[in-house]
């Protein structure tokens, strides 16, 4: 800790004198909200490690690239794959050390780096009272009715819009702008991330939201709705995965690592299911929550690594600015 | 003036202030890029369009407000005041919210859609360059209702009396009343809503319906948070500055012109339009306004309705500490405001509108890094900028009045030889009373509503109200955001009400 942060730490902090046995994690946004998976993990963590788990919310690498070597993050929890080689690249990030063979991902996993906690893939998801009767495949719905009204993410603002980019482009390689193309009459608007989107699905402006396999899960469990179903196209579905990675710099290597390896065990897997409303990384299918069990899964999964989507994104990005922009 | 060096010196220290806080952040970052970066091919295209929907969005903004602005000011009706303060709560609402709150009424399945297929009609779609415009609008027209309404009553009370027993018609009234003041108050609003528009991002996006209605707000965001492209960030958002400033400066010169000079100070008594033809239309104007500002609002509240009762502590913690924060930023900003409220003081003022957030953030984040930890300085941080933000709003509100005091009462003031504490105490703050009261309501009211807390300063234990809406979306709670929604717009129109309640409780009505 350096002594400059731990003097003003003291002056505005109220928690200043638990800084002994701290362990500072970067987070999403989401991840600290009460209805979020922050307040469980770090009940959860804190009985095991005897410390105090801080989350600092906020834009995660942006903070990092600008904070370097004189970080005071531990662990970072919430990376995605578009954005872990230039997270690599810093050199700001330690192996994990964590033994692989838990995990339970519809891929291969063998990054000593980034920790996959939880994934899912994207899908559209549509409400069977509303509409009965919803295209089968990506073809079919490149083909469906214009007044089919769908709403997506920017892939410049938003990782699940950037995610739908490069699952066009699995699909559609060189036809990927032909294929925004066909879709543009059908995209009702493009918003900034994926709240704002999923809010205009559930008000029942939009009739298929560009969302994950797992969201059906959220509105089974918590509200006991089946009519949220996620389509499941022949083509595949682009998969998603979120990371944790100790800090390179921590000042706190045991209780980092401890948070590291407590992330692959039952304890926690059982909880992030539910919590984080995503597939557990490493959980047989038979352990998962109800509600989970009866999601229909991908029968394909389409997954870049982070070089092929390093070199893909800004084709993608662009073959989807000039589909929709005419 | 009543002390020329003690002023001169109280407003260079606030235009310092507000330069070192813009161009500080600004240079910060560069300096961390290491260089201006380069534009890439959809930066024109996003350029074009950020000028052509601020352009329009002022435009309409404006002239829509002008008769809305002159029925209010020459009716009287019951409920007046409440529409009046009403009126002003779309300018106040967070920009998600409020576009939410638009589509239930204009988008696919919205009032306007279900009546039109009630009656047989082609629905019609809101998403596109329109819907921007629409959504531009619904947001800044109360605001040039609101200036406009104030220059209309700042014409003294003699003139419109002298008018009426000169037997002028209304063309003539308007010509010689009516115009030179809009000509003096309205390129000022206009200016200051283009700003605004300026770095209007998800609200563009959203309802622009895609890729074509992308702004340089939105090319900055992606610069910062996806590829940490600094030099690209920072020379978008010094073209940002530099359109803003530019508007600034045509504002400037075209909104000249003398005020009134000093009346009586009493309550203006309109003896025009008040049969006939103007009557109705005036009536007509009021309802339409209220109709388009009022139904979205009602709609966000029958939506937040359901969500209250599930909101726990976390938002009503949220909401106490976006209070403090809007209490801190009013003062703050009051304070900064007064010995800037002169014509290059608004000029000035507008560049803390017209940084990008992100960049002020990022640059902030820099400048405080190496001093203390960031995240414990987040709500010191939010106040301040807020306090930024809010400064343009409060300068277009306070200018006019401040420099019509100072032509009419200086001399005079000079003559009894008045301090300064003296002449603020005595002259210009109980002259001042009533923008005053609007510009502390405005600037609560954005505090609480804005989303000023730049993602980099985020502090887990002290959110303000608009990040838990974000927070409580993004966890699938759409109903307790849209509570949280509407305890946010309770609160920011409360401030927004009691302030402006304030500065008018000695006007007869």
């Amino acid at each position: 800790m350096k002594a400059i942060t731990f003097a003003a730490g003291c002056l505005f902090a109220s928690s200043a004198l638990a800084q002994e046995n701290v362990l500072t994690v970067y987070a999403g946004d989401y991840v600290v909200s009460e209805w979020g998976p922050g307040p469980k993990i770090e009940e959860m963590f804190e009985a095991r490690c005897g410390c105090d788990l801080q989350f600092k919310p906020g834009d995660l690498l942006p903070r990092l690239l600008l904070e370097g070597e004189r970080t005071e993050a531990d662990v970072v929890f919430g990376l995605n794959t578009d954005v872990t080689k230039k997270a690599r690249e810093s050199g700001l990030f330690a192996p994990h050390g964590v033994d692989l063979s838990p995990l339970t991902l519809p891929i291969d996993w063998t990054d000593d780096t980034f920790l996959p906690y939880n994934y899912g893939e994207t899908a559209f998801i549509y409400d069977t009272t509303r509409l009965p009767e919803p295209p089968t495949s990506f073809d079919a719905l490149l083909d469906a009715p214009d007044d089919l009204k769908i709403v997506i993410q920017d892939p410049r603002s938003s990782i699940s819009g950037l995610a739908m980019a490069l699952w066009v482009e699995a699909v559609y390689g060189d036809e990927a702008e032909e294929a925004w193309r066909k879709l543009a009459p059908k995209i009702l608007t493009v918003t900034k991330g994926w709240s704002e989107s999923y809010g205009l699905f559930t008000d029942g402006e939009a009739d298929m939201v560009l969302s994950y396999t797992t969201s059906p899960a959220y509105h089974i469990i918590a509200e006991d709705d089946h009519t949220k179903k996620a389509l499941i196209f022949p083509e595949g579905n682009y998969f998603m995965v979120e990371l944790a990675a100790k800090v390179a710099t921590t000042d706190q290597p045991e209780l980092a690592q401890q948070f590291m390896d407590f992330i692959l065990t039952p304890e926690f897997q059982q909880m992030i299911a539910t919590g984080n409303w995503s597939f557990p990384a490493a959980l047989p299918h038979e352990q998962w929550p109800e509600g989970f069990k009866e999601l229909e899964l991908p029968s394909k999964v389409l997954f870049y690594s982070e070089d092929e989507a390093a070199a893909l994104r800004d084709g993608a990005i662009e073959a989807w600015r000039r589909g929709l922009s005419q | 003036m009543a002390s020329r060096p003690v002023a001169v010196s109280a407003a260079i220290a606030a235009a310092g202030l507000i330069l070192a806080l813009v161009l500080g952040p600004v240079v910060a970052v560069l300096t961390r890029a290491g260089g201006w970066g380069t534009l890439g091919p959809g930066d024109w295209q996003a350029l074009r369009f950020t000028l052509l929907q601020s352009l329009l969005s002022a435009f309409f903004s404006v002239v829509l407000a002008i008769p809305v602005a002159r029925a209010l000011a020459r009716r009287r009706f019951v409920g007046r005041g409440l529409l009046i303060s009403l009126l002003g709560a779309p300018f106040i609402l967070p920009t998600i919210v409020a576009v939410l709150g638009l589509i239930a009424v204009f988008g696919q399945n919205g009032l306007v859609n279900e009546a039109l297929r009630a009656l047989g009609l082609p629905g019609f779609s809101i998403y596109g360059l329109h819907g921007v415009v629409l959504a531009h609008v619904f947001f800044n027209l109360p605001l040039a209702t609101r200036l406009l309404l104030q220059g209309w009553l700042a014409i003294p009370a003699e003139r419109f009396r002298l008018a009426a027993s000169l037997g002028l018609s209304p063309r003539a009234m308007f010509r010689t009343l009516e115009a030179p003041m809009l000509l003096r108050i309205a390129p000022g609003a206009f200016a200051v809503i283009f700003v605004i528009c300026l770095s209007s991002f998800a609200v563009a996006l959203t309802l622009g319906g895609g890729p074509r209605a992308t702004t340089v707000e939105l090319a900055i965001y992606q610069a910062v948070r996806f590829d940490f492209d600094l030099g690209r960030a920072a020379l978008l958002s010094v073209i940002q500055l530099c359109l803003a400033l530019a508007a600034g400066l045509v504002a400037l010169r075209l909104g000249t012109g003398g005020g009134f000079g000093a009346g009586l100070d009493r309550m203006v008594t309109r003896w025009d339009g008040r049969v006939g033809l103007p009557r109705i239309m005036d009536a007509a104007w009021i309802a339409l306004a209220a109709l388009f500002l009022l139904t979205p609002l009602g709609m966000v509240v029958a939506r937040g309705l359901p969500g209250l009762a599930q909101l726990g502590a976390g938002s009503w913690e949220a909401a106490w500490n976006s209070l403090t924060v809007a209490l801190a930023s009013t003062l703050l900003c009051l304070a900064w405001a007064l010995p800037l409220s002169t014509r290059w003081g608004e000029w000035v003022g507008l560049v803390g509108l017209a940084v990008s957030p992100l960049v002020l953030g990022t640059g902030l984040f820099l400048i405080v890094r190496p001093f203390a930890n960031p995240l414990s300085l987040a709500l010191p941080v939010t106040t301040l900028v807020n306090a930024l933000v809010a400064l343009p709003f409060a300068l277009r509100i306070l200018r006019p009045e401040a420099e019509a005091v100072r032509a009419d009462y200086a001399r005079l003031a000079m003559a009894l030889g008045l301090t300064p504490l003296a002449w603020l105490r005595l002259v210009l703050l109980p002259r001042l009373r009533r923008p005053l009261g609007f510009a502390a309501g405005l600037t609560a009211a954005l505090s609480i509503g804005d989303l000023g807390v730049i993602a980099l300063f985020a502090d887990p234990e002290r959110a303000t109200l608009p990040l838990q809406v974000y927070r409580l979306m993004g966890s699938y709670q759409m109903e307790a955001a849209a509570g949280a929604a509407l305890l946010l717009l309770i609160f920011s129109f409360g401030a927004f009400w009691l302030c402006d309640r304030g500065g008018r409780a000695n006007v007869d009505a």
